[in-house]
């Protein structure tokens, strides 16, 4: 595609904030949500007040059981008595959430937005998952009594036929992410793991293993943006949105092909178009892709263009994707370590690139002055693909 | 005390808490009810099942054809679509051996979906159902399965009206 306007101004990253991920927390989504909120204005040295307008993404209602939990969080993430709006594409949202706030300030409306992605996933019962039935078709697959399992199982099995992959290929990636968010202070799940620990365990839907599989979470993430005038006056350090882009498949699943999200490339394209990035794979020093199961990582450094097809698995089985390597993937731990508040966990990515590419990660740090980050996230009925570029330098 | 990025706020809750009566909390039930209503595209392939048959529908414009049934093609945005009977075979596109329920309690046996293209469809066009009477790890990707259909009497125009697919020895 070819995107026919400019922004009327740069936007960039100024503050960002989260909670812990966790299994699950005595703070209510509201609390969680105002937490978030409040470390990210005060990690840019802002209040409220300088904030002209809010958009929280957060999943289905279901997880809560609370209709208009877009209305019901509000307050906590700053929306009283402002423009707010509430953004939703499923596991997508954490990185849609941000993409929204990019264009309230690229449209020229406003100079400074805060972006607040909540979930609590604990409160549903007797396991968050069934909120997830009903994206499953009323006639034709709900009498089947599917779960959330299968759909994910089955593209994964797809996924490694067509490339003659293996489970030990992909489970590279649960180690890897796991031992990064040893180091992350927010984590739910870091883990120092041995590849035949995660092959040998328990086999949950196959060729899906437990220790692939990201936990259900409690937590909240937040990020301020501002519009270049107001950026360069809040911090000597702005991270600057340098291109976004989303797009969304067929919900006819099983007609697509399962191997390859195509979604993920046009929305990559979208967004490599408007960062002036032609080469992918020499440009982006550092990614943070989706990774609720470990085979994802990999089919979305292929659909990001970031890794031929069927060979992403090399990267983490050859160090390139450690924190340490040429191309480090997930340095924060990736959903598999620091958890899946659903769409906290996309918009922990973009905090993540935000404190990696201001060298404020810690022992997180990846070395080598990275410039360029690729936050990318994923969901709904495995059909849409959310990309966001930051770099540090405009 | 200024807040930083090293400073996480989340304050975690143990099973332990809940046994000793520790923490607060309250219970919802809201038991929502809804009845859907099947379609046009959907309502006529569920017939279909019923006498046995599985219906697709072909788009002139894209010249391809598609199952799940559908009156409008999502490519062309268009209404030029005719219906097709396919067969009741298929090919394995792909599949899952599953051991836990939605709930994440644990199954023995595995139950094994599988996205089915169905022959007749343009690949790799299918739906997803389930397989039977055969061993797990005999399923293999690009598998010959048939639909195995329930008793015409006891057919209700549902899904389920096949009961599985098996393999084609």
């Amino acid at each position: 595609m070819t995107i026919k306007r400019k922004p009327q101004s740069h936007v960039a990253v100024v503050g960002a904030g989260m909670t812990k991920f966790l299994r699950r927390a005595l703070e209510t989504p509201k609390e969680l949500a105002f937490e978030a909120a409040q470390a990210a204005l005060e990690s840019a040295n802002m209040t409220l007040d300088d904030i002209d307008c809010v958009i929280h993404g957060t999943a289905p209602d279901a997880f809560d059981g609370v209709h208009m939990k877009g209305e019901y969080l509000s307050d906590g993430s700053g929306g009283w008595n402002k423009p707010y709006i509430r953004c939703y594409v499923g596991g997508g949202t954490g990185v849609f959430a941000p993409i929204h706030g990019w264009l309230h300030i690229a449209s020229g409306m406003f100079e400074t937005a805060l972006v607040v992605c909540e979930e609590k996933m604990s409160s549903c019962l007797p396991h968050p998952q069934g909120a997830f039935l009903t994206i499953f078709d009323n006639f034709i697959e709900r009498p089947l009594k599917p779960n959330l399992l299968w759909i994910f199982a089955m593209e994964m099995n797809r996924y490694m036929n067509t490339y003659g992959i293996s489970v030990r290929d992909i489970a590279h990636v649960s180690v890897k992410n796991k031992a990064n968010a040893l180091l992350h202070p927010a984590a739910q799940l870091g883990a120092e793991l041995t590849v035949d620990e995660v092959v040998n365990s328990p086999i949950m839907a196959w060729p899906v293993h437990r220790l692939m599989v990201s936990p259900p979470s409690d937590g909240a993430c937040a990020v301020v943006l501002a519009n270049e005038k107001r950026a360069k006056k809040i911090t000597k350090k702005p991270v600057w949105i340098s291109g976004v882009g989303w797009n969304l498949d067929t919900s006819y699943w099983t007609n697509r092909d399962l191997a390859y999200p195509q979604y993920v490339e046009k929305a990559a394209r979208m967004a490599y178009e408007m960062a002036g990035i032609r080469e992918p794979k020499k440009e982006i020093n550092i990614v943070e892709p989706y990774d609720p199961f470990a085979y994802k990582e990999l089919h979305h450094l292929e659909g990001l263009l970031l890794a031929d097809r069927g060979k992403a698995c090399e990267l983490a089985i050859d160090g390139i994707s450690a924190r340490t390597g040429n191309m480090p993937v997930c340095p924060s731990g990736g959903l598999l370590g620091v958890g899946n508040p659903i769409a906290a966990a996309g918009l922990m990515k973009v905090c993540e690139l935000f404190w990696q590419l201001r060298e404020e990660a810690g022992p997180r740090q990846v070395p080598g002055k990275p410039e360029t980050g690729l936050a990318q996230a994923w969901g709904d009925l495995m059909q849409v693909g959310t990309v966001i570029i930051m770099r540090n330098k405009k | 005390m200024k807040k930083t990025h090293l400073n996480f706020a989340g304050t975690p809750l143990s099973n332990e808490v809940f046994v000793n009566n520790k923490v607060s909390i309250t219970e919802s039930n809201p038991n929502a009810q809804y009845e859907y209503d099947t379609g046009l595209g959907i309502g006529k392939f569920l017939q279909g099942l019923k006498e046995g048959k599985i219906l697709g529908t072909h788009c002139e414009k894209c010249n391809r054809t598609v199952v799940p049934p559908r009156i409008f093609c999502e490519l062309c945005f268009g209404t030029q679509i005719s219906w097709k009977e396919l067969k009741t075979t298929g090919r394995v596109n792909t599949f899952s051996l599953c051991y836990v329920n939605w709930d994440a309690t644990i199954i023995k046996e595995p139950h094994i979906p599988a996205v089915i293209e169905i022959d007749g469809a343009t690949p790799p066009c299918g739906i997803m159902h389930l397989i039977d009477e055969v061993r797990p790890e005999d399923v293999k990707i690009g598998m010959k399965v048939q639909a195995v259909f329930k008793d015409e009497r006891e057919r209700q125009g549902s899904i389920t009206d096949i009961k599985y697919w098996v393999p084609i020895k």
